[in-house]
């Protein structure tokens, strides 16, 4: 075989593909903040909501859960125009992400509050809170802090599902890797490193998310 | 110009719908039985090999499947095999498959009582024959729901394959799309398709699990 490996001209576009890289964690944080916030609006809707709010989350979750994110993200960026909804590549993407995360993360956050003790609620109502202050005060943080290790893992699924925005051109690390292979012709080099880039990604984001956990569930006693 | 009815955008998705499927079954079936050799290896007595087997497993679930796609696709080509898309796609997709299979299993075979091993090795039986006999038989029945819930994965990530130019269901839409000028009529059909796809999966893998936990409390 007569292959010789150069991955010194994969070097010679680091910047490139530093810009790529910026525009992933943008993309995440973007995408994992809002997106959490929407699934814990889904999961209360789910949970305590009134009946036609539940029907509509229920739908919402079992079609996003149900189709490709490259669907979805071509529905919302080629699709969207159609009704008058006309956004950028970034915008498409980060709203993509954040109705993908959203879906996933109130299935996740529901199980949470599931597991919420009924004295916890029964304790909520005896101090004169109101459910939404109950809500707020006594079920989210445990109900979150129960199920952050799965809440994690899924912002880093979506985080690698980010991959294929480079298909609408939002400009992020996966496209700085077709676009430097389709100037040097070193293909296999060029996802190579563009992997280990995601994996040492994926596994800072994990780390990153285990710090945040440790803080935000701190004072709390685990039970 | 050519006028298009919604049928004719329905029949062309449904035609390369098939493809979708074939790529599922082939990725699902030969991704299982890798997926189980992975997993003898994670669990098995050697630790050099549960170490591959694990660092497998991370290096599979930490990447995109749209690099590991690209790197099948490149990959093979530098070694020398002429790779068409449905090929990479079937390797990339199998390979990714099998890594998370494993870990799936892998918690159903660590979810047995320790003292099955425990007997089973009393009785003289060897790893292969603890995990044929005794171990395996018991953790199908916990796998059974996440293995046909991550089936939805498998055809959802099927979807990707589109981008290194295997003509499936997705890149069907595309295609039409471009030919039509209609994306959301025609992305709409290509989600509800894979909608038609997915969901009695995840519905079976429900049902089988509230099964099992019902027979479970009754014990």
């Amino acid at each position: 075989m007569g292959y010789i490996f150069d991955f010194s001209s994969v070097l010679d576009y680091s910047a490139v593909l530093l810009k790529g890289i910026g525009i992933t964690i943008e993309l995440i944080l973007v995408g994992g903040i809002f997106g959490v916030m929407l699934g814990i609006l889904c999961a209360w809707t789910r949970s305590f909501g009134p009946k036609w709010g539940r029907w509509i989350v229920t739908a919402y979750v079992e079609l996003i859960r149900n189709t490709p994110f490259l669907v979805q993200l071509f529905f919302v960026f080629f699709g969207l125009p159609t009704l008058g909804f006309r956004l950028s590549e970034m915008q498409s993407a980060s709203l993509a992400m954040v109705l993908n995360l959203g879906a996933y993360s109130s299935e996740i956050i529901r199980a949470g509050i599931q597991a919420t003790a009924k004295g916890q609620f029964e304790a909520g109502a005896s101090l004169g809170m109101t459910r939404l202050q109950t809500f707020r005060y006594v079920v989210l943080l445990p109900s979150l802090q129960r199920i952050w290790p799965a809440l994690s893992s899924q912002i880093v699924i979506v985080m690698l599902g980010s991959a294929v925005v480079s298909q609408i051109a939002v400009e992020d690390l996966s496209f700085a890797a077709n676009f430097i292979q389709s100037r040097n012709f070193r293909a296999f080099e060029m996802y190579f490193v563009t992997t280990v880039i995601y994996l040492a990604l994926s596994f800072l984001l994990r780390q990153l998310l285990t710090q945040l956990g440790n803080r935000l569930f701190a004072r709390r006693a685990v039970r | 110009m050519t006028e298009f009815t919604l049928w004719d955008i329905v029949r062309n998705l449904l035609l390369a719908a098939r493809w979708t499927i074939l790529l599922s079954l082939v990725a699902f079936v030969c991704g299982g039985i890798f997926g189980m050799v992975v997993l003898f290896l994670r669990t098995g007595r050697s630790q050099a090999l549960r170490h591959i087997a694990r660092g497998y497993i991370e290096l599979f679930q930490g990447t995109p499947l749209l690099m590991q796609l690209f790197l099948c696709f490149f990959g093979l080509a530098l070694v020398g095999l002429n790779v068409s898309p449905w090929v990479a796609a079937s390797v990339a997709l199998t390979l990714w498959t099998a890594a998370f299979l494993a870990e799936i299993w892998r918690g159903c075979v660590e979810a047995i009582a320790k003292g099955q091993w425990e007997a089973s090795s009393s009785l003289g039986m060897g790893y292969v024959q603890q995990m044929r006999y005794v171990v395996l038989p018991q953790a199908l029945r916990i796998a059974l729901a996440p293995t046909v819930g991550f089936s939805v994965q498998v055809v959802k990530g099927t979807a990707v394959t589109s981008i290194i130019g295997f003509v499936e269901l997705s890149k069907a839409g595309t295609v039409v799309t471009n030919a039509t000028f209609q994306p959301f009529t025609v992305y709409g059909v290509v989600a509800l398709i894979y909608f038609a796809l997915c969901w009695p999966l995840s519905k079976a893998s429900q049902t089988i699990e509230r099964r099992l936990n019902a027979a479970h409390r009754h014990h």
